[in-house]
């Protein structure tokens, strides 16, 4: 079964995601952390959304290339731009945000990346989709839309000219 | 021709020589270094990259900062590390050093860092290992010393950014140097607008000329308008060789003094591999001085060596799926 997103739908669910991230967070000074890059892309523009004054510092990026579980498989990355976290995280509450969760596996890198910086009092996770296809016990606090999609079907979020999602069928595009 | 330290899709698998390898590489190379370089400011300095990989430091040369450099990125990307010094013996150097890898290899290692005084070392050594291993020279005679050669090309980066439009200086005995030999490859490969060196006749290659670079043997006007200064290490057996006269003469024409610097550009960077001899190829008062970015290289070296030792067992991952 397949539950296309039309683009147009994004900024609601960009809204509606900020809503929730306000109910269980506002009060708690919380920091936010994008993953590169479709991550980092989201919690900026949720950022736009809640107010830079929502969160106690400045956007944090990670990027998750050196926890990554496949690198005997497959070598190195590609770069991205390096891991910035400017502020501690210890005991704090941390907002973590990434564009698609499926396998769970970039969450699980980026987990282990970031108690490698300190101790956080608690870490939420907010995704823009979520998808079937979960293959560790990791799942989002804060979800945009959940669909249901073919193996063969992928989901990608560009970013010219503004969000966008890209929906490519038993493509190599992962 | 096919170059030996690339898998077949051009990925560096050994780490044996700048020669032959393209920008894109050596850009590479510089990225990965930047981000390894942030992990000094967490509270754990390691990642879990290469858990599980066995690197083997076969150190038959002397050597602190390199070791110790290879050592910590090895530990910082969380690999077991083994330190081999094992002193040459002349006669029997072929041989044990076969078999010296070959015990190496059946202990399950994935990489050996490997710093010699014959040039050649680590090829010849790349070219008998198995191939789950991979080789990184880390000095072998006067020939080259790649991994140093990226640390200067970084720390150059850091502080200049557009190679193009530099002039960078190398002033000592290019002839013997495998750092200067790899570090006129790095520059001319990055498209450095102007190589020099500077030095004594007897001290520069008689094929200066080929690799492209201008020759002085005269500092005032070697480093006029000069952004980047990098003295190289003299020798002392260079002086008992009859290739030069006195150490206090040397630094009388060659050792960069306040006064000599203050002929290049006046933001221009101080650079030397180490280790340095004061009063000898550079001044107290310039190796410490605020032009200097010495110790930074030494800084560098880590995230420069984690980059290569990354990339280099990460191209391992392509052999392992052909064979």
């Amino acid at each position: 079964m397949t539950t296309q997103i039309e683009n147009s739908e994004l900024p609601q669910l960009l809204q509606s995601m900020a809503d929730e991230i306000h109910d269980s967070l506002a009060g708690k000074n919380p920091l936010i952390i994008g993953i590169h890059s479709g991550g980092v892309w989201i919690a900026e523009a949720l950022v736009d959304i809640l107010d830079i004054a929502f969160f106690d510092a400045p956007l944090g990026t990670l990027n998750i290339a050196y926890y990554r579980d496949d690198f005997t498989r497959i070598g190195m990355h590609p770069q991205v731009k390096p891991s910035d976290l400017p502020f501690n995280v210890d005991d704090r509450h941390l907002l973590l945000v990434d564009d698609v969760l499926q396998s769970g596996r970039t969450i699980r890198a980026a987990l282990n990346e970031i108690f490698d910086y300190g101790r956080p009092a608690s870490v939420t996770l907010a995704v823009l989709i979520e998808r079937n296809g979960h293959e560790l016990p990791i799942h989002a606090d804060i979800i945009g839309q959940s669909v249901n999609l073919s193996a063969s079907q992928h989901i990608k979020l560009s970013n010219n000219d503004g969000l966008k999602l890209e929906f490519t069928t038993n493509g190599d595009a992962e | 021709m096919t170059n030996n330290q690339l898998t077949e899709n051009g990925h560096l698998r050994h780490f044996l020589t700048i020669e032959g390898l393209k920008r894109p590489l050596l850009t590479e190379i510089m990225d990965h270094a930047e981000q390894y370089s942030s992990l000094s400011h967490r509270q754990v300095k390691k990642v879990p990259l290469l858990r599980g990989k066995t690197i083997v430091n076969l150190f038959f040369e002397n050597s602190t900062r390199t070791r110790t450099t290879f050592e910590l990125a090895a530990k910082r990307l969380s690999a077991d590390v083994i330190n081999l010094n094992i002193s040459t013996s002349a006669t029997s150097k072929g041989e044990s050093l076969l078999d010296t890898l070959h015990n190496l290899e059946s202990m399950h290692c994935d990489m050996f860092v490997v710093r010699h005084n014959q040039s050649g070392a680590a090829e010849f050594i790349a070219q008998h290992v198995a191939p789950h291993i991979s080789v990184i020279n880390a000095g072998d005679g006067c020939h080259a010393h790649p991994t140093q050669a990226m640390l200067d090309m970084f720390t150059i980066r850091r502080h200049k950014q557009h190679f193009p439009d530099l002039r960078v200086a190398i002033i000592g005995d290019i002839l013997h140097s495998r750092v200067a030999r790899s570090q006129i490859h790095a520059l001319s490969t990055l498209g450095v607008g102007e190589i020099r060196v500077i030095g004594p006749k007897t001290l520069l290659p008689s094929d200066c000329k080929t690799l492209g670079v201008h020759v002085y043997h005269d500092m005032e006007a070697g480093l006029k308008d000069v952004d980047v200064i990098i003295t190289l290490r003299l020798q002392h057996e260079r002086m008992e060789g009859a290739l030069l006269p006195s150490a206090r003469e040397y630094f009388q024409c060659y050792g960069l003094t306040d006064d000599k610097l203050s002929i290049a550009n006046p933001d221009a960077i101080v650079m030397h591999p180490g280790p340095i001899n004061r009063g000898v190829e550079i001044a107290s008062s310039v190796a410490d001085g605020p032009q200097s970015v010495i110790l930074e290289q030494v800084t560098h070296g880590i995230a420069v060596r984690m980059a290569v030792m990354s990339i280099a067992l990460g191209a391992q991952s392509e052999i392992e799926a052909q064979s």
